[in-house]
């Protein structure tokens, strides 16, 4: 049983902070509301109310898709800083991801995901 | 040496299968026929040519392996698919496709007007098959794929005029029934594999008296649970109760399958087995006193059948325990001889039943016949031969073989096994009878419109009937203890059989006074006698039979009572009472306790398959809840470990 | 730091990376197709995913006997991979053949449905393959993300939609349990490779270690999900109901043969001096997946549900090989995998064929005298059903003996035991589809078969193979024993 100590103590750690972050926001949090502040942000989501509510599934496909490229995306950094150390096999490895990547997006535009109507 | 190529008999039928699968619809009825006789036919022949080469070697080489190829290999051992020929093989293959061959060809013009004429040969092949690749395999496995095999085969023959929803539902029984045995039959092999190293006869028999100790529990448990399937198989108690049902099948099925080879596979594996049977004392006398009580059991209930081949199943049922009843007692050989000689007589039976139904549309019910001995000529006289047969009449094939089995009995030592399996002879005798009697003789109880059509049956149907009772004149001769140089069919299949314990058995019997044996055999002549008589006094009481039979009776009966007392106390002490226990038995026990127990199993697994499937309602929130449920019980599991 | 490793383009053997990358070249040639437009009815999508299953299972044995660790031993190319690339390519192109027709009947778009097929297969393998366990993981979601989509492909039919939500939620759960045992096992070991893991404890063993036992449970708990052991099985019946049949078909064979792969690699290369901390809960969890498995499959009026609850039970035969271990315990477990791959995809396949249009006819009842409609059918249907209930002459007997000689082999008899009594059970179940077949009528309008060539051919694949390796099965075994001679 003493083996598991250390786990135990993780769990409790890790569901204090939790549960101390969210308690001490609640509470430090000044609470001055005004119609304003409690209407919705540009995008158009009542921050407050049921959030079974329905609206487009186009908005998901769309972050989706915006996650998707953009952590690929992520990947051109690290490539981009050693690129001289990589030379060439480097360049082509990345040509390839990116050519993936293009199939992909082109298969996008053909199947006319992107556009709203 | 002369290769006897045991793989062809096997081949034959299947090949036949896979003809008819291929090209049966272009064949027409008769190219059907043609060609399933002629494969069990051609096996039969093959199976005599091994026959032959095998007689042909010396006594103490008559064992032949042939392996066709390697099965799987496990470990350090491999199975093979391999063929073993040797005297009690022999024996079997020949039995299955003699006895199969000339029902395959009775078939043809029983089956003459069914629709499903291909698929009937087609089931009758792969069974043929199945059973020769049980009987003919060289280790358990390869064995257990044809006791697999013939049930299933059985299973869709039993079911074959499936619109008939008790026909379906009698298939059905039997194979769940089987399953139950076959339970047992897994494991006891996967025991023996595990601690006997080895699946193939040869090897295990010689590894077993290292491996196992005698009467040890492991030996012990392993040959009950092998018993265990030959009681499913072999319609044994408490097992038994699908054979009676199987009966909703074709004829010609019930005499092939139910009577004459697949359900002798139980009493074949125990008779293989005998070595480590012979480990277990324990395991033995179960068989000993299962076969007993079933032999006497089923005897009982045959009195009240009027069923036609209801009758004859409980035959089958009780007969088929008299071979159990040898093999428990160390009597393996007698245990064959009568698979034999039962398989001539009681195909026979199934097959002048057949023939009887066939005469009157379809009729079964013994109450509806009566007086057929002379419109049936052929059927009547071929019947009789089986009935006198199974009585245990002299010269007959039945005689021989039962009265071995008691000689055995008695002789090792198993008195109380020697009475039961007396009485059982004294009942075969009188329920046999009585069906001769309700079915051939007295007035005609026959409706008219079967009347009308009432006709003896083609010669493809008479012919084999005609083979078989010549069969079960002459099948036991082969047993005569009295031709010079003792008893060839004990002698032929000693080198199969032959054991410690038969040997001491071997030593008891001829330890025995001459005067000895010669009494017992009288003795169970007389009782067969004795039971005959009473059937004939209590079913035939019409004044217009010969005055030969009565006569005779009266005098029986004068001897020791009063002429109408007679028929009171009989009936009051002997035929009632056996034959309300027979009810009894019949309706309460059968119906009601183990049909009941069968299916309340089956109720039990519905139940909890309603319960468990209470849980699976469709929400995720409950599947997760479920899912977290299990991690929790498995963290606790792990946390207290 | 600043030397850099070189560039792992070089280090690369591209034979043994020849399956994944096959499939990855399908998959994009299938997308690029789309721009040339095809009538709905072409083949041309289906001709090229079996293409590329066949150049994947060829290139992958073309090198069959080679060994290679490549990615800095991320990826190895052993005898297990090969076994496993195999199987999932031949499960794939059955898989193939099945959907061809189906697809087209029931008007689901065949390019992505391909691509994704393909997709799966090469998470399968990718899973199979992986000796790290980050590997693993992209492995199990790349096959899991492309079957939850393939499971809801139909998106008209309100149960596929169910279904594939269900198998999503329940698996995203799933997969979070199986990330924190990763996380575990790194806490314990410092390591994700499977290789790495199994020299620290040459080092330091791990008996007793808490983190490293936990982390193992969580990571038994994530591919248990995989293979529907009871109790993380719910989602199995709806999943499979309400998914394609021919998706169906083939995720009840692929994706519990992957899970399953996953599962023998890493506890045997990994975990191998703890593998009796695993005993217990493996032996409970097999008990309770045949078990439950099987009873419940008892009262199934939906051929696909009964068959859902058949592979719970299944899997359950295979934990038992899990748990015997050991050489013979992890070949009988590769043996069972193929024999139940091809017998189940069979038994599906069937499936496939009946309904016309998007109409499904997957009832019991619909099975009504379809076998002397259709004498064939009710025979191959007839056989899968007896290969799956371990009836001999069947392959799927021979999978039941060797399992259950393996674990009486490892002492294990009361699990045995337990497994024989399920198989009796299971007859129940498998026999009430040839009693429809053959023993009774059919109620209304009989169910239509749409006969096509390509399912056809699968099925009589299907059918000589469950034939084959029940009467010749050395050939397989002999396969599976090499294979797993790696991870000993």
């Amino acid at each position: 049983m003493r083996e598991y100590l250390p786990v135990l103590m993780f769990l409790a750690v890790a569901i204090a902070f939790a549960a101390g972050t969210i308690g001490l926001s609640s509470i430090i949090v000044p609470r001055r509301s005004n119609a304003r502040k409690m209407s919705a942000y540009e995008c158009g989501v009542e921050p407050v109310g049921n959030a079974r509510a329905r609206f487009s599934v186009k908005f998901y496909l769309v972050a989706v898709l915006f996650i998707l490229f953009d952590i690929e995306a992520v990947f051109l950094y690290p490539w981009a800083v050693t690129f001289r150390q990589l030379g060439l096999v480097g360049l082509i490895e990345m040509m390839v991801f990116i050519v993936i990547l293009l199939i992909g997006y082109l298969y996008l535009l053909k199947k006319r995901a992107l556009e709203w109507d | 040496m002369n290769l006897p190529l045991l793989w062809i008999i096997p081949a034959l039928p299947i090949a036949a299968v896979a003809l008819n699968l291929l090209v049966g619809d272009r064949l027409g009825r008769r190219g059907i026929a043609w060609l399933a006789c002629g494969a069990v036919g051609l096996a039969f022949l093959a199976a005599v040519r091994a026959a032959l080469t095998l007689a042909a070697l010396p006594e103490g080489e008559r064992q032949v392996v042939e392996t066709a190829y390697t099965w799987m290999r496990v470990g350090d051992f491999s199975i093979q698919v391999a063929f073993l020929l040797d005297p009690l093989s022999t024996v079997m293959a020949l039995v299955v496709t003699g006895v199969g061959f000339l029902i395959h060809v009775y078939s043809v013009g029983y089956m003459a007007h069914d629709p499903s004429y291909r698929r009937f040969f087609l089931y009758l092949n792969l069974f043929m098959f199945a059973m020769l690749t049980l009987v003919l395999a060289d280790n358990l496995l390869l064995m257990f794929v044809g006791w697999e095999g013939v049930g299933l085969c059985s299973y869709l023959l039993i079911g074959f005029w499936y619109e008939r929803p008790s026909a379906a539902e009698a298939g059905k029984k039997a194979f769940i029934v089987n399953r139950i045995g076959d339970f047992g039959v897994i494991l006891g092999m996967l025991m023996l594999f595990t601690y006997g190293g080895s699946l193939q006869y040869e090897r295990l028999f010689a590894m077993a008296p290292h491996v196992f100790a005698l009467g040890g529990g492991l030996i012990t448990g392993a040959m009950l649970l092998m018993f265990l399937g030959a009681t499913g198989k072999s319609a044994q108690l408490p097992l038994y109760t699908w054979l009676p049902d199987a009966m909703e099948g074709p004829t010609p099925v019930s005499a092939l399958i139910h009577a004459a080879t697949m359900v002798t596979a139980g009493v074949y594996l125990v008779a293989r087995c005998h070595v480590l049977f012979e480990l277990a004392p324990v395991a033995l006398q179960t068989v000993a006193v299962i076969g007993a009580a079933t032999a006497l059991f089923a005897a009982t209930i045959g009195i009240a059948q009027n069923d036609i081949k209801r009758v004859l199943a409980y035959s089958t049922v009780s007969q088929l325990g008299y071979m159990f009843l040898a093999c428990g007692v160390g009597a393996f050989g007698a245990a064959i001889f009568h698979l034999m000689t039962h398989a001539f007589f009681k195909a026979l039976l199934f097959l002048g039943a057949g023939s009887v139904i066939h005469a009157l549309s379809d009729e079964q019910d013994l109450r509806r016949m009566g007086g057929l001995a002379s419109r049936l000529p052929w059927t009547h006289a071929t019947m009789l031969t089986a009935t006198l047969a199974i009585s245990g009449i002299p010269p007959f094939a039945g005689f021989f073989s039962k009265d071995e089995i008691l000689h055995g009995a008695f002789a090792s030592g198993h008195h109380v096994i020697w009475l039961v399996g007396l009485i059982g002879a004294a009942l075969t005798a009188f329920y046999m009878f009585r069906l001769y009697v309700l079915c051939f003789r007295g007035p005609s109880r026959v409706t008219p419109e079967a009347a009308h059509h009432l006709h003896e049956s083609p010669p493809t149907m008479i012919v084999p009937l005609v083979v078989l009772a010549a069969l079960s004149v002459v099948g036991g001769w082969v047993g005569l203890p009295l031709l010079a140089g003792g008893h060839p069919f004990e002698r032929w299949l000693a080198p199969s059989v032959e054991s410690a314990a038969g040997a001491h058995g071997e030593a008891a019997a001829h330890a025995m006074s001459a005067g000895g044996a010669w009494l017992l055999m009288a003795l169970s002549v007389a009782v067969a006698l004795a039971g005959i008589a009473l059937a004939v006094r209590a079913y035939l009481q019409d004044p217009e039979i010969a005055g030969r039979l009565r006569e005779r009776l009266r005098v029986v009966h004068a001897v020791v009572f009063h002429k109408y007392w007679v028929d009171e106390i009989y009936d009051a002490l002997v035929v009632s009472p056996i034959y309300r226990l027979s009810r009894w038995l019949w309706r309460v026990w059968d119906v009601k306790v183990v049909d009941g127990t069968v299916n309340g199993v089956g109720f039990t697994f519905e139940g909890v398959s309603a319960v468990l499937r209470l849980f699976q309602t469709g929400f995720v929130g409950t599947y997760a809840l479920i899912f977290t449920i299990g991690v929790a019980v498995l963290l606790y599991h792990f946390l207290r470990g | 730091m600043n030397v850099l490793p070189t560039p792992v383009l070089l280090a690369v053997d591209w034979w043994a990376l020849g399956a994944v990358l096959a499939l990855s070249a399908g998959i994009l040639l299938l997308l690029l197709l789309e721009f040339f437009p095809a009538q709905a009815r072409s083949n041309r999508s289906a001709i090229v995913a079996l293409l590329t299953l066949a150049a994947a299972g060829w290139s992958v044995f073309h090198v069959r006997d080679a060994k290679r660790e490549i990615f800095g031993g991320m990826f190895v190319h052993d005898g297990f991979t090969v076994f496993f690339t195999l199987l999932f390519c031949a499960a794939g192109a059955l898989a193939v053949l099945l959907s061809w027709d189906y697809v087209k009947r029931t008007r689901i778009n065949q390019a992505e449905y391909y691509a994704l097929l393909l997709s799966a297969t090469a998470g399968m393998i990718i899973m199979a393959a992986s000796n790290d366990l980050i590997t693993i993981f992209l492995g199990l979601e790349l096959m899991s993300l492309a079957l939850y989509v393939l499971v809801g492909f139909q998106r008209h039919h309100l149960e596929s939609n169910e279904a594939a939500l269900k198998y999503f939620l329940l698996g995203a759960f799933a997969s979070g349990f199986l990330l924190y045992g990763i996380a575990l096992l790194y806490g314990a070991t410092g390591t994700t490779g499977l290789g790495q893991m199994a020299a620290v404890m040459i080092d330091s063993p791990m008996l007793g270690n808490p983190l490293f036992l936990l982390g193992g449970l969580l990571l038994i708990i994530g591919f248990g999900f995989k293979v529907s052991a009871v109790p993380f099985h719910m989602w199995t019946p709806d999943a499979y109901e309400g998914a394609p049949t021919s998706i169906t078909a083939f995720m009840s064979v692929g994706a519990k043969a992957a899970g399953f792969a996953a599962l023998l690699r890493v506890l045997m290369r990994a975990m191998g001096d703890v593998q009796a901390d695993w005993i217990p809960i493996l032996s409970g969890l097999a008990i309770l997946t045949m078990t439950v498995g099987n009873i419940t499959a008892l009262l199934q009026n939906n051929l696909k549900r009964m068959l859902a609850y058949s592979s719970i039970a299944h899997a359950g035969y295979v934990l038992i090989a899990v748990v015997a271990g050991g050489r013979d315990g992890a070949a009988s477990a590769l043996f069972y995998l193929a024999i139940y791959a091809v017998m189940n995809l069979g038994a599906f396949g069937v499936l496939t064929l009946l309904g016309r249009e998007r109409e499904e006819r997957v009832l019991i009842s619909d099975l009504a005298g379809l076998g002397f409609r259709h004498p064939a059918l009710g025979i191959a249907l007839t056989l899968f059903m007896i290969s799956l209930g371990g009836i001999p002459p069947t392959a799927g007997f021979m999978a039941k003996v060797y399992v259950f000689s393996a674990a009486l082999n490892a002492g294990l008899v009361p699990l045995v035991i337990i497994g024989v009594l399920n198989s009796v059970v299971a007859i129940f179940y498998y026999l009430r589809v040839t009693v429809a077949l053959y023993m009774e009528e059919p109620q209304g309008e009989p169910v239509y078969v749409s006969w096509a060539t390509p399912g056809v051919i699968a099925l009589i694949a299907s059918v000589v193979l469950t034939l084959w390796w029940g009467i010749q099965a050395n050939g397989l075994l002999a396969a599976a024993q090499r294979s797993v001679l790696g991870l000993l």
